[in-house]
């Protein structure tokens, strides 16, 4: 089996943008895989470019924190400019800029999600190619695949926060359950008025779906003395 | 060229005048040299005062080991340092140019140098060069804002963990960690595991092995462990020594130590600004 370890640091991925009543709901998994070994096995894809504003990255890792590095500079610039925070739709567009402009040079698909006074909650998907569509929701990722038919079905307008929180995280993780290149943590970010809550679910507290197993605790721990603590991040 | 023309001295740039005869030799058959690679293991993790990196210290020529104690954590300020897996020429290059783009940036800014710092004018030279500068990079310090440790890869990419394994004996060192890291280690708990993972790389990895090098870097101080262990001891010698054969006459035997010691006496005054 050839784990190439020098092929391109890439995010398999899960990610997912979904807008409620009041704000957005942001999610991915924490896979990065070089090949086929985990290089990362507890990333963050969700990546701050304002205040307000977040961007899901997916495709190549270096290529997506170059561009979101960029777009926040950008970003920063333009803010001091305008004298007020960027709106979602400039800091989506910067970033749509950046991916049409270079796209024989890039692979990467983001979705950027916030939330700003004039328009509330709102999320912007750009796959590959550099093409900006506003979207009540957006996936991405190889995992997004999986999920097409499952939002058709489980998406509704006017969702509650908690309701689209529960939604991402059941997405990611029916999602992690198929597709090898996602897995680890489902992390989410919720954007609202009153500003940016990040919270963290390990892969053991996730619901099991069809023929997968309990969790077992390793044997190696009997090894240590002490189990090992849970590693916050 | 006309044969009437004046010898003009070259001007700067490369000289492709060899490309020539390398193609001549490629057709005859020669092979070229490979690169010298550090096929490696290389680690790094943060414990409860600092960082420790460790490197194993192989470098391979393909199938031959070119290096049996090469050097692989290369300073890049006094509080940080990178260790680097991949091809020897590049890590080298890059952690030189880096360390001397920082000490400048020091003395522009009269600050200690910053982890992140360090980190994006790395990432930004690989990603520009698209991979083609193949080092893979642990690079670990300590600055005003607590102790840092990230992962460079080839393409431009970076992670930040509290533990990290690069190289081509990296899933043994891995295996190490995740079985064996907690949090809040202490400084000798987190040698030996550092050791402990370098090891089973050089075990268990044929691109790395010899010896264990080791560097603790806490607030305010480094310690760099040079050969910390020697798990691969040269055991057998041979009893004979070595003798010219008998027909040679020895004239003179002169030794001429190549490294004089100089003494550095430390400047009387500080420069005034």
């Amino acid at each position: 089996m050839d784990l190439n370890l020098n092929d391109e640091h890439s995010m398999g991925t899960t990610i997912i943008g979904v807008t409620y009543d009041g704000g957005v709901v942001l999610g991915a998994d924490s896979r990065t895989s070089t090949g086929m070994y985990v290089a990362n096995r507890a990333s963050d894809k969700i990546t701050q470019l304002t205040d307000n504003v977040y961007v899901c990255r997916s495709g190549s890792a270096a290529d997506s924190q170059i561009v979101s590095d960029y777009v926040r500079y950008f970003l920063h610039q333009h803010t001091i400019q305008l004298g007020q925070p960027a709106t979602v739709k400039v800091a989506a567009n910067l970033v749509r800029l950046m991916a049409y402009n270079n796209k024989n040079m890039l692979q990467t698909g983001l979705i950027v999600g916030g939330w700003d006074k004039y328009e509330g909650g709102k999320i912007y998907g750009i796959p590959l190619g550099g093409t900006i569509v506003e979207q009540p929701f957006a996936i991405g990722g190889s995992g997004s695949s999986y999920l097409y038919g499952f939002f058709d079905q489980a998406w509704k307008e006017g969702m509650t926060k908690d309701e689209a929180e529960q939604l991402v995280v059941k997405a990611v993780s029916l999602a992690i359950a198929r597709d090898g290149a996602s897995g680890g943590v489902v992390r989410t970010v919720i954007i609202n008025a009153d500003g940016v809550t990040r919270n963290f679910h390990p892969g053991d507290s996730l619901q099991l779906w069809h023929e997968e197993l309990e969790p077992q605790n390793s044997l190696l721990d009997i090894l240590n003395t002490a189990s090992p603590e849970p590693m916050n991040f | 060229m006309s044969k009437g023309m004046v010898e003009v001295p070259p001007k700067g740039g490369f000289s492709f005048d060899l490309c020539r005869r390398n193609d001549m030799l490629a057709q005859k058959g020669a092979k070229a040299p490979s690169y010298r690679k550090t096929g490696t293991t290389i680690v790094g993790l943060i414990f409860q005062d600092g960082v420790i990196l460790g490197a194993d210290t192989r470098a391979t020529e393909g199938p031959i080991v070119c290096d049996k104690n090469c050097e692989k954590i290369h300073y890049m300020a006094p509080n940080i340092y990178c260790c680097g897996a991949g091809t020897a020429a590049d890590t080298e290059a890059v952690t030189d140019m880096v360390s001397s783009q920082l000490q400048l940036h020091r003395y522009h800014t009269s600050r200690e140098s910053r982890v992140v710092t360090a980190l994006t004018l790395l990432k930004r030279h690989l990603f520009n060069y698209q991979g083609y500068v193949q080092a893979a990079l642990v690079l670990g310090g300590v600055d005003v804002t607590g102790p840092h440790l990230h992962t460079i890869y080839p393409h431009g990419s970076t992670d930040t963990l509290p533990f990290s394994t690069m190289g081509s004996g990296s899933l043994a060192a891995m295996s190490v960690f995740e079985s064996k890291y907690k949090e809040g280690l202490t400084k000798d708990e987190g040698i030996k595991l550092v050791t402990e993972a370098i090891c089973a790389g050089i075990f268990n990895d044929l691109g790395s092995g010899s010896n264990v090098d080791v560097c603790v870097i806490t607030k305010g101080q480094k310690e760099y462990l040079r050969n910390h262990l020697l798990p691969n001891p040269r055991t057998y010698v041979n009893e004979k020594g070595y003798a010219f054969p008998k027909k040679i006459e020895v004239l003179l035997t002169k030794i001429t130590p190549l490294k004089e010691k100089v003494e550095i006496v430390e400047a009387s005054d500080a420069m005034e600004e």
